[in-house]
């Protein structure tokens, strides 16, 4: 066998390519904030080769047309592979089953009502039972809206000290225990998304020891930032879950370290600098992640000593896969060449104006992070190469 | 000597700065009594009143110590103005900025908009309110009204008492009154107040009695009825019975114990009309003495803005410009 292209790799990790379960695309319905192109450039710029896109569009994902849609415009438009989430129930509306089955025909990868939680115990009790019958798994977005209220940060101390109504963390917590409970004997794989804090992990823990099928993601924000960032009211703080407390995030990375939390998903959530440049308790919940997440697990979790090299990646390549079960996540003869090329050693100042998504919502602008991208490769083709997009 | 922009919280302010303003009050309120005394040192300087929820006292308040002291004063009426058209609070601000507006004043609804003004004006901003977050300017006349009765603030105990969590007017005053040495009790409904909140140097109790205690003064505070979506307590009648303050409840505070209230008061909720009209209460001395501290506050502000060369320069060739933008990205 002859190569085409030597890439000369010395020092650098040659990993299977990354996987995010949890992504937002905004398209259709706010190509303002992102599209399908922009956000599958910022991903392969971030090393990501296949994402999962969240089903919160308008209209919303939740039949298998928009999945049909989805899949077309990123074979299309995209330069990674792109796996659409479906919704639970129709237009997210909490009141009836969406199309679970035909989604997961038509190639829904999952199905999750993320942004909402679907209240109607029962209801979710039905669709995680229907949701095995096709092994996709839910993925449950967990936050009770009673409690959370009009809340704009998490409830603690830098909220009571910033005037800004908290979040509390049983907003949370409560749903978590929920759909535990509701999840065993429906056979589904849950997995929970986005946890941050402290009472989370000890759910999780807990229903992991009882042998329970489930899984959690935690974002690389909820390992690198708490509350504290939230002083100066820069709305590039605020998402959903919001910064946790110094004690939650110190749990969170412990998780990391044990394998309790298994992987790490950016919940990328592009929104255009109107929604941001305003009022704290006005603006839009969420931060762009995909170009930010792999440089921040190397510098918060590798260097700081909670992860090994492999076991980073594992939480963005092996267990993603295992999730969603489908044949990627490792390198092998034979498979396809999805592959990113890191250099783990380079250091960089991020700048947002660089990014290639459609936002530039990042409360990690300017911050010193460790570990580049080089290559991205999606099935053998060079889509980044030396850091930069190769366009055709 | 006063070297900020703006005036967003007492948060931020030191200790020394807080009494700064307090001294220069004191010479400012015999301006408000005696018209022969007001003067000209705000000549040529335009302040504007942006008030996003209503208000009574503050605003012509501020209104007033403008014109005592010889400025210009606008009211953006936000009913009336492209507020309504949906124009954004930063918008509206640079617009103003950009006329030669050189104090604008913003009362708003939400945490953080007096902040995100600042930093978006060449103009200096006064917080008059921003959401549940912080009054300063009441919290200064609150502070100067016990000081000027009682002769210090250091080692009083003040009881606040009321619909403590919506309330940026106890925030404020929480922040001051510890930083000058006095000693802070929260009292109300559970439902109205967080054990959280002793992260910001108070005690925090739902026993009224023990909260007036031999306290010093004793701040009544407005139960919120525009903010009380949640319904946080039963009625008002159960309210005023367990929490309101009234001649027995106050029997046990020190004898020369001021009562205080922000205003506006539900009479007979928080407090009962025979001790809001009562020898102890300096309700309507705050009230005065509001218009002294804000006069105080232009004054510095204003001074201290002029000690600043290249921003006084920009003011006076009426060129507002952008340059005292500070950053606005958080680093980390």
């Amino acid at each position: 066998m002859v190569a085409d292209q030597v890439i000369e790799a010395a020092g650098c990790w040659v990993v299977p390519g990354l996987i995010d379960v949890h992504v937002h695309l905004r398209e259709p319905g706010f190509e303002h904030k992102e599209t399908i192109a922009t956000g599958t450039r910022s991903a392969a710029l971030g090393g990501f080769t296949t994402i999962c896109c969240m089903p919160n569009t308008s209209p919303v994902i939740d039949n298998e047309i928009l999945v049909e849609y989805i899949k077309l415009k990123a074979e299309r438009e995209g330069v990674v592979h792109v796996l659409p989430v479906g919704a639970i129930t129709k237009g997210q509306k909490g009141e009836e089953l969406a199309n679970i089955g035909k989604m997961a025909q038509a190639g829904a990868c999952a199905i999750s009502e993320d942004g909402k939680t679907v209240m109607n115990a029962g209801l979710l009790k039905k669709a995680m039972k229907y949701a095995a019958m096709f092994h996709i798994p839910m993925l449950s977005h967990c936050e009770d809206p009673t409690l959370a209220g009009s809340g704009a940060m998490h409830g603690g101390a830098y909220s009571e000290l910033l005037g800004i109504k908290g979040i509390p963390a049983d907003a949370e917590e409560v749903i978590v225990a929920r759909d535990l409970l509701l999840a065993r004997g429906t056979g589904v794989k849950l997995h929970l998304c986005h946890i941050s804090t402290k009472g989370s992990v000890q759910l999780l823990r807990e229903a992991k020891a009882r042998g329970e099928q489930v899984t959690a993601e935690v974002c690389p924000h909820h390992f690198t930032l708490t509350d504290a960032a939230v002083e100066g009211y820069d709305a590039n703080t605020k998402m959903n879950p919001p910064l946790r407390s110094a004690e939650d995030v110190k749990s969170i990375k412990r998780a990391l370290a044990d394998g309790t939390i298994e992987i790490i998903a950016t919940d990328h959530a592009p929104h255009h600098e109107d929604d941001k440049n305003c009022e704290y308790e006005n603006a839009a919940f969420g931060i762009v992640g995909l170009e930010t997440a792999l440089a921040l697990g190397i510098t918060q979790l590798v260097q700081e000593g909670y992860l090994t090299p492999m076991q980073l990646i594992a939480k963005m390549t092996l267990h993603p896969a295992k999730l969603l079960g489908i044949d990627k996540g490792t390198l092998e003869v034979g498979r396809a060449a999805d592959m990113t090329i890191i250099d783990p050693a380079a250091t960089y100042r991020v700048n947002m104006q660089e990014f290639a998504s459609k936002s530039r919502n990042t409360p990690f602008h300017g911050m010193n992070l460790q570990g580049k991208i080089r290559y991205t490769l999606v099935d053998g083709k060079i889509i980044v190469e030396e850091g930069k997009l190769v366009e055709e | 000597m006063f070297a900020r922009k703006d005036l967003l919280g007492i948060r931020d302010l030191s200790q020394e700065e807080i009494q700064y303003i307090l001294n220069t009050a004191r010479e400012m309120k015999e301006k408000v009594d005696c018209v022969e005394k007001r003067s000209h040192q705000l000549d040529k300087i335009s302040m504007a009143t942006l008030f996003y929820e209503n208000s009574t006292r503050t605003r012509m308040s501020f209104a007033l110590a403008g014109e005592y002291l010889g400025a210009s004063v606008l009211d953006l009426g936000v009913a009336s103005s492209s507020v309504k058209k949906g124009e954004s609070l930063i918008d509206t601000g640079v617009t103003l900025d950009q006329m030669g507006i050189h104090v604008m004043i913003i009362r708003h609804g939400m945490t953080g908009s007096a902040h995100l003004l600042a930093r978006n004006v060449n103009a200096c901003v006064i917080n008059a309110g921003d959401g549940s977050n912080e009054h300063p300017t009441q919290a200064l006349l609150d502070i100067f009204t016990i000081q000027e009765k009682k002769g210090r603030i250091k080692g009083l105990k003040v009881a606040i008492v009321g619909d403590i969590a919506h309330s940026r007017v106890a925030r404020s005053n929480i922040f001051g009154l510890t930083k000058l040495g006095a000693e802070v009790v929260l009292a109300g409904p559970s439902t109205l107040l967080s054990k959280g909140m002793e992260v910001l140097g108070a005690k925090v109790t739902t026993d009224i009695k023990s909260a007036v205690k031999d306290a010093d003064v004793v701040m009544g505070l407005r139960v919120q009825l525009e903010r009380q979506k949640g319904g946080q307590f039963p009625d008002l009648r159960e309210y005023s019975h367990l929490f309101g303050v009234d001649e027995k409840i106050l029997r046990s505070a020190r004898p020369d114990a001021l009562i205080m209230h922000p205003g506006p008061v539900n009479r007979g909720i928080e407090l009962s009309t025979d001790i809001i009209d009562g020898p102890q209460s300096v309700i309507n001395e705050q009230v005065k003495n509001g218009v002294a501290v804000r006069m105080a506050l232009l004054s510095v502000l204003i001074e201290g803005r002029k000690q600043n060369e290249t921003a006084y320069q920009t003011w006076k060739s009426h060129r507002p410009s952008m340059e005292y933008r500070q950053d606005t990205r958080c680093t980390h």
